[in-house]
């Protein structure tokens, strides 16, 4: 990879402790992952994909290790500077949408501009433009409950995406979807990565999917067992 | 964000509503129950107030409320005019007296008996005639709203009709005719009232050595009203109170003797109670319910503070509509009620007083949201 690297994880441990049970989520992991790159967490549930993930995000803290994101190293960022990167830099698409259902889909895309300190006004103009890229100008104004369930992710998108950021990270964007529009979703995603640069990190069990991939890493047992590039990706398949 | 709040707010609307509704009414209880015991107890001195060209009330020493009868010696006038200091002085007859009525049966009437040469302690509004007619023969004025209703008149056929200028009573057995009636403002007791000339009022109860009630005194201008009261207590050893003080004995003696106070305030603690249980609980649902979008705002990079901004402002939102529908609900009702047997009376304070037992239920809400919100872990949105 000649692409600059845009998240850097080193020996990152986390363990949760649940009525005086401890539990390993994640055993040590190292990763790095690139600018652009359309990247997929993979394993088996409970191998600590989404507690890496939310290490990846800042939203969880790690026992050891260190995660550097876009040139910042959340161990060194204070709780109100970890939030302003998280607002400016990292865009969120959840399995389960988290749309607000009394909003309307051009209100729930703006709100990533409107944490930022954007006016009302402003934010919807440009997520009614972004809407557009992503296929649903005309929804625009409906509530979220309207939509299927393809096109409620597809608005997810355009709220991940708003405010240019620069990594996305994705839990499962797929499985509440039929295949037909998984692939969808995927294809916008793939090229909605590719116009902007940005780059995804998608959590998914999802093995239909895994072809689009640039990379795939594998966990097990809080670790990363493997990583694939696109081609081992197909021999997984 | 606080238009995503609001947004979120009345999105739900069912919540909404249900919290409102909550609010609203506990603001009516809290507004519309006080209310009425404030106009309630206002009315155990309502006479007192009615009559302020005298300065002082004087009195039997163990006079507890206005319309207590306690008769003086008819000298103590005389010896209260000689004090120095005092304009002028009148004599007041007040007493429950049995009235046979038109039809035969016999009703208790609250007496009065207006100095015959000054009629001070007329009240304020005469219907029907003027006031010259009290000093006609046997002239009675009798309160126009008691007139149509506690004293109505029974018929043969069954009906009854309302007692009628030109209806002769029977007060001891004496002869009262009603010339006019009279607009008065409701005393506690609830006894229809009933006017005449002081003269006129002893000729209607039974010869006695004591039967002056009260004797009505004004100051002479710059005279200082506490010590003038002293003045007439040690010369005559009765009991003389300024205005406002009497006004204040009046009601101390119906807060303490009866259970009006300690009923009505359990009204008002049950409406917060309810109020809170169901704003709170509706409230606290809401934010349950959304505990996922808050989340996602959390993991989105939205603040703490923030948060608990909008959360409070969901919550003072609610509050304000809800405290405007309440206290609206209870001016209109004070409006319908207006001038009947049901007391009410709402000053300003009262309002404020609402408002404040809104903010307590609102903020309690907020505080139960709040706690949930505070405490949720955005990494939750990666958990389904």
């Amino acid at each position: 990879m000649s692409q600059p690297v845009i998240v850097e994880c080193h020996g990152i441990a986390k363990s949760f402790n649940s009525e005086g049970t401890v539990t390993a989520a994640l055993r040590g992991v190292d990763l790095q992952i690139y600018q652009g790159e359309f990247f997929m967490l993979v394993g088996p549930s409970g191998c600590g994909k989404t507690t890496f993930i939310s290490i990846i995000a800042g939203i969880l803290t790690p026992d050891k290790g260190t995660c550097r994101v876009h040139q910042n190293t959340y161990a060194e960022l204070s709780n109100k500077a970890i939030l302003a990167f998280r607002s400016k830099e990292i865009g969120f698409i959840f399995q389960s949408f988290n749309l607000i259902p009394s909003l309307s889909v051009a209100a729930n895309v703006a709100i990533p501009l409107i944490i930022q300190g954007m006016s009302m006004d402003q934010a919807l103009e440009k997520a009614r433009t972004i809407l557009g890229d992503v296929g649903l100008q005309d929804k625009a104004d409906m509530l979220p409950n309207r939509l299927s369930g393809g096109q409620q992710q597809r608005v997810a998108i355009a709220r991940a995406l708003i405010h240019d950021p620069s990594l996305v990270i994705c839990d499962e964007p797929t499985s509440a979807l039929d295949h037909e529009s998984g692939q969808k979703i995927l294809t916008l995603m793939k090229e909605m990565s590719r116009r902007a640069r940005t780059t995804f990190v998608i959590v998914t069990h999802d093995p239909r999917i895994f072809s689009y991939a640039d990379r795939i890493a594998h966990m097990d047992d809080g670790r990363i067992i493997k990583t694939e590039t696109q081609e081992g990706a197909f021999h997984v398949l | 964000m606080y238009g995503i709040a609001l947004r979120m707010l009345l999105g739900d609307r069912g919540k909404y509503i249900g919290m409102v509704i909550g609010i609203a009414f506990a603001s009516l209880i809290m507004s519309q129950q006080p209310a009425i015991f404030f106009g309630l107890v206002s009315r155990t001195y309502s006479f007192v107030k009615d009559i302020s060209l005298p300065d002082i009330w004087v009195m039997d020493p163990g006079v507890q409320f206005v319309e207590e009868h306690k008769p003086l010696r008819n000298t103590e006038l005389s010896r209260i005019r000689g004090i120095k200091g005092v304009a002028w002085a009148v004599p007041l007859y007040k007493s429950l007296v049995r009235a046979r009525m038109p039809d035969g049966y016999s009703k208790t009437v609250d007496l009065t008996g207006l100095d015959d040469g000054t009629l001070v302690g007329a009240p304020y509004k005469i219907i029907g005639t003027d006031i010259t007619d009290f000093r006609r023969q046997d002239a009675v004025f009798v309160d126009k709203e008691a007139a149509q209703s506690r004293l109505r008149v029974n018929l043969k056929d069954g009906t009854t009709r309302p007692l009628l200028i030109g209806d002769v009573l029977e007060l001891n057995d004496k002869r009262a005719l009603v010339v006019g009636y009279v607009k008065t403002t409701r005393n506690f007791v609830l006894q229809p009232q009933v006017y005449t000339t002081y003269s006129r009022a002893m000729s209607y109860t039974p010869p006695d050595r004591k039967q002056l009630t009260y004797v009505l005194v004004k100051a002479v201008q710059g005279v200082d009203l506490l010590q003038l009261c002293r003045d007439i207590e040690q010369t005559t050893g009765l009991r003389a109170l300024d205005a406002k003080t009497f006004e204040d004995v009046n009601l101390n003696y119906w807060m303490k003797n009866t259970g009006i106070p300690i009923n009505f305030g359990i009204s008002v603690l049950l409406g917060f109670i309810v109020g809170a249980a169901v704003v709170g609980q509706t409230f606290y649902n809401f934010v349950q319910e959304n505990i996922k979008h808050y989340a996602s705002l959390k993991a989105m990079g939205l603040s703490a503070s923030v948060l608990v901004r909008m959360v409070l402002l969901q919550a003072f939102f609610v509050g304000t509509i809800g405290y405007g529908i309440g206290v609206g609900l209870t001016s209109l009702f004070g409006i319908y009620f207006h001038d009947s047997v049901l007391a009410f009376r709402m000053p300003l304070w009262l309002m404020l007083f609402s408002a404040i037992g809104v903010l307590t239920i609102v903020l309690l809400a907020a505080f139960l949201g709040l706690r949930r919100v505070l405490k949720v872990d955005p990494s939750v949105v990666f958990r389904n």
